[in-house]
Order: structure tokens, then C-alpha cells, then sequence
């Protein structure tokens, strides 16, 4: 496990590391589940509000405003499920892990709130395959919970494959459902998600945890921290080229920069790859970037899943681009054509580039296949693929006008700076 | 106002819809159609609808939109 | 209409319906190629399977419907659908029976597909490839007319081109499985903790 940091110093007012991660103490900190005895459509309508008045959006990588996502499935969640999304398939951020062996009582309170609200009847913990750790965590704490009967609505635990997909929304629940790991194509999205006839609400873990602080302590403590337009905390994982990587909490809207500063980069950063390997490649000049989604999407740029990666002045980010773009590629779900050719052919033509192939047609090409690629999955896998790899061309060009006049990127053969989790698969040639 | 979707899991890159709406439907460089999801002109709805038909795997879905939508 | 009319309409309506339906059948199989030329565009083969397929039902019809008015033997409405309820050829009757109620299952969810999710038309759809042969068997097993040389002509035929769209449909998937594969595998070749990754596409059709 990484290390981890604590809040920073003298903000008393609101966080989420620092709570205990076993009941008898969490119970002693923050009192019992703030539900009444019969959870009425007033009492449901006043979280609502709390959370509308917090401003709270989903720390998930979509953004979502949360009291709109429970408003929704006020009507339709009657006895459906709740379902706590701590798949984390992003190699590079830890936070739902953290979160879930530090603090699994804040995430499971959460998913029993809005399960209060929306009349759901179970509420189901996804923690991947190969994640024991976290998986008994997240089964201790409900056995804690079980035993004291401490909430209303079952909670149970369940391992779903580990894939960079499987925390996608209808992936996620179409395998509760009927055991496939498969996105749906949705294009309707206000259509709910179902398991069986009942709907089902998908939230981040994190996401959970902030509903179940602000629940009880009040929206103006979240309000306290942050921006009046992006407010409240974040979990961020630091990793790449430092010392001391991990995962901090931090205010929205922080500097890029200064984020990165608490996990001390080992030198100044080339680059900095902000949402995750489906992000995009953030240049020196944009570090000052307030950590906020106006902020950075006018670079180009979102918060997505909580991931800011350094990169050292050492690498190359076009050879880094290019080992993203054919991790991305082997974690297509395989449904769409799209996606399964596309993907692995600007993996394929990034490699080119990285190894100084003169191909005096590739730019074009390259540019064609990404405008091609992007929006005609199911999901929106290819699009982060596509983000990740229009972001790196930008921020490198220097690189790519480099290696296309024939000269192999230094850095091919040195290690990576990015973690991946499984060994790569050979072609089949 | 009438479109077209493709529903990208269903499809199977047969390429009858690009057959037979050219003027609204591409083929990328694997077979797979592109659709820009733009109104169609009322001319090529009855074609749209052909093309959702003949697709053997039901990728076509012609989606009616109401105005102000 | 005479007894001997109606004989003749049955057994002339039987065989052009098992014509029909070996059409279908092809038509049908051959789908996955996707073979198109310049002047036969791929929706063609589509829309003539469908069209054929609908002319079958009609000849299958008028040749349930002959063979019931014809009062010579007695096959009831209810042995038209209910295998082996016949008094009249019980066995082979019956067959023909069978094979109507799996070509009437195909019928109508064809009909109705757009209301059930794609697997389980699939799954009716593939009744076909029974449906098929036990008509077949329904045919020469009646033995009306399956002395005769050009019947047993027609039959081979017919068993013969449903074998050859198999036999194609089978080759070309397997090269179109091997160029899909082809597809990732270019030429770079990279440092081995950089490697090229075959597309995973799950081949969970047919």
C-alpha cells in the first residue's frame, strides 16, 4: 500500500481521511445513521437539499451533481439496489481502496442514506477480483455492521472481474445482474439502469463518503473548502516520477502544482497526466491550473477519477503515450468495432512514431483514426483513449516532430514511469 | 425531424445501411458505418427506414425527434 | 374442387415450398459472407432472403390447406399442427407436422423481433436448421411421389447447395477470424515491455 497523507494541516473543518475504520469508534465519533424512524418523502427531501445546497458532483469520473442522481431515482429506486462502485479499475489511483479500508463506514452510511431516499432494498459493495485487501475491509465492516444491526437496508459484498471497463455503470450492473462485464449502449441515459425489474443506483465510493459527512455535520462544512463553483475535497492519488507517492485529500481547486508538490516530484515535471490513463497530458505552462472542472476543462483537461501522474524530464511522453494507448487497447471490452480495431491501430501507429519509423503519412492518418474512433463506442472508453493520445501530441509535439524525421525515442527501452497491472500479452503474429 | 443511431454493440460491420444511405452513412477503414447523427432530409427517411431493416443484426435505429427536444 | 385436384395441389405445392425453403436456406446461411459485387449490392441478399422466405409460407400454406380439404383422406386441422394426430399417415404426417411448428415458431418471431431481445430471436431462428431437414424427411418419407427420378434429383439438390453455403459460410468465417487477428499485428516490433495487442473481440455470435 502507498503511503498516505492526512488533510492538510489546520483544515479541521472537513475531510474524509481521518475517520476510523471500525464501527464502535466510528459509532462514538459521529453518532448513529441519521435516519429517522420511517424515512417519509420529507425527510428524503431535505438530503436532497443538503446535498443540492453542497454542491456535491461525483468523485467517479463523471461529474455528475449528486443531489440531481438522487432526485432521479427518487421515483424509480423503489426497492431496487444501491450499488457502492469501488471497482477503481484505473491502474493508477488507490483512493477507493484507501478509502475503503480506512473509512468504510463513511461509504457504507452514505449508500444507506440515498438507499433511504430512494426506497432501495439492498445495497451491494463491488470491490474487484485480486483486491482481497480491500474486499475484506469492506466484509469486515459490514459484519461489524450486521452485528449491530446498525443499518436498515442489507449490505453485501461482491467481486466483480478486474477490468479497466468493469466499473462502467451498465457494465457494473449488468454483471450483478446476469454475470457479463459488458457496457450497454445507452443512448438514452435518463432511461435508469435496472438489475431485474428494480432500479438501480450506481455511486464512487468516494462520492458515498462525502453524502455521509454532509448528512450529518451540514453542507456549509463542505461549502468550506474548495470553490463557491467546484466545492468541498477530492481524493487525489500522486504517483509517477516522485518520492513519495500516494493519496492526498485535497481542496478543489488547489493548483495543479501544488497538489503535486506534497508527494515531492524528484525534479521538475515534464508533463503531468491529470483524470487518469483516459485523461490528457497537462504542459508546464497549465500547471498553475486551478484542480477544477471549469478549470480544467479549458485546457483540455477533467478531473476525472482522481489520478495526476508526474512525468520525469528523463522520459518521453510520446514513448509513455504509446505504452497507454496499448494498455487502453487490450482493456476494450470487445463489443464495438470501433474500439477493437481502432484502438489497438493509434496504439500501433504511436509505436511507430516512438520508434522513429519514418511514415510520412501517419500524422494524417493518426489524426483520422482518432476523429474517427471518438465517440462510437458504447462507452466512453475509446473517447479517453482518443483524449489521452490528442493531449499527448499536443503537449509533445516537439517529440513527435522529432521522432517522425526518424529518430527512435531515447527512453523506448528504459522502464516506464506508470504502473500497469499485469504483465503485457504477447501477439499473436 | 427523423435520425439515425447505430447502436455499436449490435452491429457487425455487414455495411447494408452504408449501401444504401450513402449520403448520410460512411465506412471507416474496418467496415464499421459512421453516422453523424444529424436530421435526415425527409427524402432520405424511407431509405432509413430500408436500411433498418435489412440490418441483419438490428444496429439501426431510426429515432424520431420532436422539435424543441 | 375435385379430390384429385387437390391431391395434385398438395403434392406440387409440397415440393415448390421445400424448393422455396432450400432457398431460404442458402440465402440465409450465406448471410455472414457478405458477398457483394458491383451490380448485386450485400442489402440485396438480405432482402431476397426475405422475400423468398415469404413466398415459402405462402406455398406451405396452400399446401397445409390442400391436404386438409382434400375429404379422399382424412387429416384433420388439429394433425396440421399436433404431430402423429393423423389417421392418415400418422408417421410422416406428424413429421411434417413437427416441421411446421418449428417454421411457425421462426415466423413469428421474425414477425415480432423488434419486442424480444436479439438472443432469444437468434435462438428461435436457428430452429430453422431442424425445421429444414425434417421437412426434408417429410417429403420423401409422405413417398407419394419420391419414386419418381427427378424428385430424388431435386432432393439431392436440395441437400446438396444447403451443404455447399455451409461448407462456404464455414471457410470464409475462418478467414475473416484470421484477418481480423492480422489486423493488430504490424509490422513495429517493440521492446518486450512494449508489446502490440491483438483485438479481444468475444465472438459471442455465431
Amino acid at each position: 500500500m502507498p503511503n498516505a497523507t492526512d488533510t492538510m494541516p489546520g483544515a479541521r473543518t472537513y475531510g474524509l481521511l481521518g475517520y476510523p475504520a471500525d464501527l464502535a469508534t466510528h459509532a462514538g465519533r459521529v453518532g448513529p445513521l441519521p435516519l429517522p424512524a420511517r424515512a417519509d418523502r420529507d425527510w428524503g427531501g431535505a438530503l436532497i437539499a443538503a446535498l443540492e445546497a453542497s454542491g456535491l458532483t461525483g468523485r467517479g469520473g463523471a461529474g455528475f451533481p449528486a443531489a440531481i442522481k438522487a432526485t432521479a431515482a427518487r421515483g424509480k429506486g423503489r426497492g431496487g439496489t444501491i450499488v457502492v462502485n469501488a471497482m477503481e479499475g484505473e491502474p493508477a489511483s488507490d483512493k477507493d481502496a484507501l478509502l475503503m479500508i480506512r473509512a468504510p463506514h463513511l461509504i457504507l452510511d452514505g449508500a444507506q442514506l440515498l438507499a433511504a431516499v430512494s426506497g432501495a432494498r439492498s445495497v451491494v459493495v463491488c470491490v474487484p477480483e485480486g483486491r482481497d485487501h480491500v474486499a475484506a475491509a469492506a466484509a469486515r465492516a459490514v459484519a461489524e455492521r450486521t452485528a449491530a444491526r446498525w443499518a436498515p437496508v442489507v449490505e453485501t459484498v461482491v467481486r466483480p472481474p478486474d477490468r479497466f471497463v468493469a466499473g462502467e455503470e451498465s457494465a457494473l450492473v449488468g454483471w450483478i445482474e446476469g454475470g457479463q462485464s459488458l457496457p450497454a449502449f445507452r443512448p438514452d441515459k435518463s432511461v435508469p439502469l435496472r438489475i431485474g425489474r428494480k432500479g438501480a443506483l450506481v455511486h464512487n465510493a468516494e462520492t458515498l463518503a462525502h453524502v455521509a459527512v454532509i448528512a450529518r455535520g451540514g453542507p456549509e462544512a463542505f461549502r468550506s473548502r474548495g470553490l463557491p463553483e467546484d466545492p468541498g475535497t477530492s481524493l487525489v492519488t500522486l504517483s509517477g516520477a516522485v518520492s513519495q507517492p500516494g493519496v492526498v485529500e485535497v481542496d478543489r481547486g488547489t493548483p495543479l502544482i501544488d497538489i503535486v508538490s506534497r508527494a515531492t516530484p524528484l525534479g521538475p515535471p515534464q508533463a503531468l497526466l491529470v483524470g487518469g490513463y483516459a485523461g490528457a497530458w497537462v504542459a508546464p505552462e497549465h500547471f498553475s491550473t486551478p484542480y477544477a472542472s471549469l478549470s480544467l476543462r479549458a485546457i483540455g483537461a477533467t478531473a476525472g477519477v482522481g489520478v495526476v501522474v508526474v512525468l520525469g524530464h528523463e522520459a518521453c511522453g510520446i514513448s509513455e503515450t504509446a505504452r497507454l494507448a496499448h494498455y487502453l487497447a487490450g482493456q476494450s471490452a470487445g463489443q464495438c468495432g470501433p474500439c477493437v480495431y481502432g484502438l489497438p491501430a493509434i496504439a500501433d501507429d504511436l509505436a511507430r512514431l516512438a520508434a522513429g519509423h519514418v511514415d510520412p503519412g501517419l500524422p494524417a492518418r493518426l489524426d483520422r483514426r482518432l476523429s474517427e474512433v471518438e465517440g462510437r463506442g458504447a462507452c466512453r472508453h475509446p473517447d479517453g483513449a482518443v483524449s489521452v493520445v490528442r493531449s499527448a501530441l499536443r503537449v509533445f509535439a516537439t517529440d513527435v516532430h522529432v521522432h517522425s524525421r526518424g529518430t527512435p525515442c531515447v527512453s523506448w527501452d528504459r522502464p516506464t514511469q506508470l504502473r500497469f497491472p499485469a504483465p503485457p500479452v504477447q501477439v499473436a503474429s | 425531424m427523423t435520425r439515425i443511431l447505430i447502436d455499436p454493440v449490435a452491429c457487425d460491420a455487414y455495411g447494408y445501411c452504408a449501401e444504401l444511405l450513402p449520403e448520410a452513412i460512411t465506412v471507416d477503414e474496418w467496415g464499421y458505418p459512421i453516422a453523424d447523427g444529424e436530421p435526415l432530409p425527409a427524402e432520405l427517411v424511407d431509405a432509413a427506414r430500408r436500411a433498418a431493416r435489412d440490418c441483419p443484426r438490428r444496429a439501426i435505429i431510426v429515432q424520431e425527434l420532436r422539435a424543441g427536444a | 374442387m375435385s379430390s384429385t385436384s387437390l391431391w395434385y395441389a398438395t403434392r406440387a405445392t409440397g415440393l415448390v415450398s421445400l424448393i422455396l425453403f432450400t432457398a431460404t436456406m442458402v440465402l440465409g446461411i450465406t448471410t455472414t459472407t457478405r458477398s457483394r459485387t458491383r451490380n448485386w449490392p450485400g442489402f440485396a441478399h438480405q432482402e431476397l432472403h426475405r422475400r423468398v422466405s415469404m413466398m415459402a409460407v405462402v406455398f406451405l400454406a396452400l399446401h397445409v390447406l390442400t391436404s386438409v380439404l382434400d375429404t379422399y383422406v382424412h387429416i384433420g386441422w388439429a394433425a396440421v399442427v399436433v404431430p402423429f394426430a393423423s389417421s392418415y399417415g400418422r408417421f410422416w404426417v406428424g413429421v411434417g407436422a413437427i416441421a411446421l411448428d418449428l417454421m411457425i415458431a421462426v415466423l413469428v418471431t421474425s414477425l415480432l423481433r423488434s419486442r424480444m431481445r436479439p438472443g432469444t430471436w437468434r435462438a428461435v431462428h436457428w430452429l430453422a436448421y431442424l425445421s429444414w431437414p425434417v421437412a426434408l424427411a417429410h417429403t420423401f418419407g409422405m413417398g407419394t411421389d419420391a419414386g419418381e427420378h427427378w424428385v430424388v434429383a431435386l432432393g439431392v439438390a436440395c441437400v446438396a447447395a444447403v451443404l455447399t453455403a455451409l461448407v462456404w459460410r464455414l471457410s470464409v468465417a475462418s478467414r475473416q477470424r484470421a484477418a481480423r487477428l492480422a489486423h493488430a499485428s504490424v509490422g513495429v516490433v517493440p521492446p518486450t515491455h512494449l508489446v502490440l495487442t491483438a483485438p479481444n473481440r468475444r465472438s459471442h455470435r455465431a
